[in-house]
């Protein structure tokens, strides 16, 4: 089959590495509120009733909404089959504990209801705060991880390596910038739960969310501006130092890598992309007045803003880089070197572009079908049905 | 067996893959169960189809959420514990899994939340389009995931790449339409309707015994026992299908499942049952049927079937062949930029094979210093376990005929005599919901047991396909597993029970205007006879 030569190579890497982004963002965008109303669920809701408002919010959607973590693993297999292998593998013990949450939240929303005793229900309610509140931290944190560099090396035949032991490698992962960038994701995660909540419900429970949310916005500015100024001073980044074929074969090995510089040279080289931060903190900003101002659509629209600003701004500050390794910085896995084969990145671009119209469209749909807030009363009404 | 970390690998993997498997079929077959009954209550308008719809669609629900949780385990479990798989052949398996996703799991988790939340906010037709979304968008789901499955079965479309020291797709056509990859989709989702069926067969069954619901048990029956006895039908044929494709592309498989040691003058005859003795490479106390094998396995009767020992002796020449393609290979890989020509030559015309030498790492640091002992070693672990396979594979067979009896029964009562059904059956039907899911259970063994010592046959051997983890990580990972799944089980379990005893909702206004309204209709056409029009009861 010629066709695949249809789009070359590096293009499609560059698409691919694109879409990644893309799938990136479009979970943290819906799976992110119901992180985030996982999160903020014991603080904003304090009755039954007002309990069953907040969760039946996302009760219609987070299971469509969690297919973009699932979809976006595979793609990352897909496209990425190395970073699939070394990140997964590297990562095994926080990845263990993100699917643990990914596992009990869908349980607790589908159970939670089902029976009357209290117990049962505060213990459920519990575990939706865990399934949200954990994730939201935890992908910040490996973030971080990755613009710190991760300790693993690719043997000859390409079998991926970790150094340490085990506690070091999941206690290893929570360094001050990490944990940094997860205050970060988890704040923003925050925000945009309560932007959420701000959409969907009304009176006390609207009210508590916007004057969580604004905090959570002040919280994650002020983050995202200090692990700026940290990569900045504090951080070295990674550069190519030989010449990078950047249609040849993927073979990480093949490239040399040094540690040189800042990651933030990016900016210097192409200064366009400062208008991935840029929509960060302007979207904070105009998230918060309009939680204050107790503006609905534009808030959540503005939060969505923030959120693609600060996740892109990450790729675009590490670009090419996808997974860089500290102890063998040959190892690092990049947009060159990290892909599937020109024909299986072309294959999957022609699915990507005949599904993803359609799941945008019958997901707007179904929003749009479920619009409109959630109310005490549906609640009262609907006792036997809703979650 | 000693319990390395390959072995825990193995044991994670298959233990949370059963589980999954737990939820999977009832989804698959409840998912379209239901969509048909709502089909029908649109097409109707009477009550009870719509409470029927609600019943198994709660039912469905408890169980799809389990499904979909523990799906998300099997998908990240191939980067968590099988990173050098991962990467070996992430180019080829990496490309279904994205589709499913993209194609159905979106499809499927979409739309699940306004059949449940939609009632209220959709027209009839809008809601019966949601359902029928659901179903689809389950099934299309274990289609792309049995054409990942297939694929490490029978490895077509791809070759390997010295540069990158992996397997890269060359026809995404074969992969997809990979004849074991179909056999098995329609194999197993036909087992999926069997199960639900049996369990909506069973839990009706248990509401006629019990004198109560009876309406809604006795058509819940009678779509049950005509959707089973056509799944039941196409569980064993296409089942037949599998083992047909599976006699030239996974010959050692079958000849195990088989315990076929020597390979016999076509055409070869079937062992009913019998002792499999691995250690003695004969079958004790085996009853034979003449000939049935060869026409099964060949649908031919001058065909041979390969014997165990022919194909040890058959994998050890491939070790050999696997050995100079190693060879080949890490002569292209020292001379990178300049690769002598024969070097090359020689390793496509040995490529093939590569992946028997791999099996050679267990017992030496590099192949080419295998020694005559080793390769012998190495050929010896091509056979998979026998004993285990055998037995397994002749419970399930057992199991798939005696679902078409049962079904046959229940849809002959249902259909010619008025849907009356004698007691003793009701409590058959009770006491055999489990079944189906043992079959289920015992087929994906004989399939994945049956593969090895291989990830992906004669490419990969499992071996090394696993990473590099320590021993604690897998120690607390499956401490985490079994203690979290038997929390969900039981949980699980529990409201499944309560929800059966409960009972389907009972919309008594709509009952009523329902039959105010078909008394109306009654009465305007005195022509009508009334026996055909009036509710079972």
């Amino acid at each position: 089959m010629i066709l695949f030569e249809l789009i070359d190579y590096d293009t499609l890497r560059v698409i691919w590495w694109a879409l990644l982004g893309v799938l990136l963002i479009g979970f943290a965008l819906t799976d992110g509120f119901d992180m985030g109303v996982g999160a903020l669920l014991p603080f904003v809701a304090k009755t039954d009733v007002e309990r069953r408002v907040v969760i039946n919010t996302v009760g219609p959607v987070w299971e469509g909404n969690q297919v973009w973590f699932i979809l976006g693993g595979g793609a990352i297999f897909a496209a990425w089959p190395p970073l699939y292998a070394v990140s997964f593998s590297g990562f095994y013990l926080a990845m263990f504990v993100i699917l643990a949450a990914f596992i009990v939240r869908p349980v607790a929303f589908k159970y939670r209801s089902k029976r009357d005793s209290v117990t049962w229900r505060t213990r459920w309610d519990w575990a939706l705060f865990a399934g949200g509140a954990v994730p939201a931290l935890l992908f910040g944190v490996a973030v971080g991880n990755v613009l710190l560099g991760v300790p693993f090396h690719l043997t000859e035949d390409l079998m991926p390596m970790y150094d340490g032991n085990f506690a070091v490698k999941f206690l290893g992962l929570l360094r001050p910038f990490a944990l940094l960038a997860g205050v970060v994701s988890f704040s923003m995660l925050l925000m945009h739960g309560a932007a959420w909540l701000s959409l969907k419900t009304e009176g006390e429970v609207a009210g508590r969310a916007r004057r969580i949310g604004m905090i959570a916005g002040l919280v994650a500015a002020g983050g995202y501006a200090l692990a700026g100024f940290w990569l900045a001073v504090g951080i070295d980044g990674f550069a190519l130092t030989n010449d990078v074929v950047p249609n040849g074969p993927s073979n990480p090995l093949y490239s040399e890598v040094g540690r040189e510089g800042s990651w933030l040279a990016a900016y210097a080289a192409r200064p366009w992309i400062t208008v991935a931060p840029l929509m960060g903190f302007v979207g904070i900003a105009l998230a918060m007045r309009g939680l204050q101002a107790g503006r609905e659509v534009s808030t959540l629209l503005w939060s969505k803003l923030a959120i693609t600003g600060i996740i892109s701004s990450v790729g675009l500050t590490m670009f090419p880089f996808i997974l860089p390794s500290t102890v063998d910085p040959n190892s690092s896995l990049t947009v060159w070197d990290a892909s599937s084969s020109h024909q299986t990145l072309f294959i999957m671009l022609v699915c990507a572009a005949i599904f993803m119209p359609l799941i945008l469209a019958y997901t707007a749909w179904v929003y749009k079908v479920l619009w409109g807030k959630v109310t005490e009363a549906d609640v009262t009404k609907n006792a036997d049905t809703l979650y | 067996m000693e319990f390395g970390l390959v072995e825990l690998s193995r044991l994670q993997f298959a233990m949370t893959a059963m589980y999954h498997f737990l939820f999977v079929p009832l989804t698959l077959g409840l998912s379209i169960l239901v969509a048909v009954m709502e089909t029908v209550y649109v097409m109707t308008n009477r009550p009870i189809w719509r409470q029927m719809t609600k019943f198994w669609g709660t039912l469905f629900g408890i169980n799809f959420v389990l499904g979909v949780a523990t799906g998300i385990t099997m998908e990240f479990q191939f980067g968590m514990n099988w990173s050098y798989y991962s990467h070996y052949v992430g180019d080829i398996f990496g490309a279904p899994l994205a589709i499913e996703g993209l194609m159905a799991f979106f499809l499927e988790a979409t739309f699940v939340g306004l059949f449940f939340f939609g009632w209220d906010k959709l027209s009839k037709v809008q809601h019966l389009v949601v359902a029928w979304l659901v179903a689809l968008g389950s099934n299309f789901s274990a289609l792309w995931i049995l054409i990942a499955n297939g694929w490490m079965q029978n490895p077509v479309g791809a070759e390997f790449n010295p540069d990158t020291m992996r397997m890269e797709m060359t026809s995404f056509f074969e992969v997809v339409f990979n004849e074991v990859a179909q056999a098995k989709f329609v194999h197993t989702a036909s087992a999926g309707y069997v199960t639900a069926s049996v369990f909506v067969l069973g839990v009706s069954a248990l509401y006629l015994l019990q004198d109560r619901h009876k309406d809604l048990a006795r058509r819940s029956i009678a779509v049950a026992a005509s959707f089973g006895l056509a799944s039941a039908l196409s569980v064993v044929v296409l089942g037949d299908e599998s083992g047909y494709s599976a006699s030239h592309t996974q010959k050692m498989k079958l000849a195990a499942i088989e315990a076929m040691w020597e390979t016999e003058p076509a055409p070869a005859s079937f062992t009913l049952v019998g002792i499999p003795d691995k250690e003695a490479r004969e079958t004790h106390y085996a009853i034979h049927i003449p000939w049935a094998m060869g026409l099964i396995g060949t649908r031919s009767l001058t065909e041979e079937i390969p014997g165990i020992n022919d194909l040890v002796s058959e994998a050890e020449e491939k070790i050999r062949r696997g050995i100079i393609a190693y060879d080949a290979l890490m002569t292209i890989r020292e001379n990178r930029g300049d690769v002598p020509a024969d070097a090359r030559f020689i390793f496509e015309q040995n490529a093939e094979d590569l992946g028997f030498a791999f099996l050679l790492k267990r017992y030496v640091e590099d192949p080419r210093d295998a020694t005559e002992e080793q390769i012998a070693l190495a050929a010896e672990d091509t056979i998979p376990g026998v004993f285990p396979l055998f037995w397994a594979f002749r419970i399930m067979v057992a199991l798939g005929f005696s679902f078409i009896a049962v079904m046959a029964y229940f849809f002959y009562r249902a259909s010619f005599r008025n849907m009356q059904f004698p007691r003793w059956s009701l409590y058959a039907a009770v006491a055999i919901i489990p079944t189906p899911w043992l079959a289920a259970e015992l087929g994906w063994f004989v399939a994945e047991f049956g593969r090895q010592p291989w990830t992906v046959d004669g490419v990969l051997p499992t071996a090394l396909s696993a990473s590099h983890l320590s021993i604690a990580d897998l120690l607390i990972t499956l401490a985490g597993f079994v203690i979290f799944y038997t929390v969900l089980f039981v949980i699980e379990m529990s409201l499944m029970v309560k929800y059966i005893r409960k009972g389907p909702f009972q919309d008594v206004e709509e009952t009523h205007a329902w039959q105010a309204r078909h008394e109306a209709r009654l009465r305007q056409m005195p022509d009508e006879p009334t026996a055909s029009t009036t509710p079972a009861e």
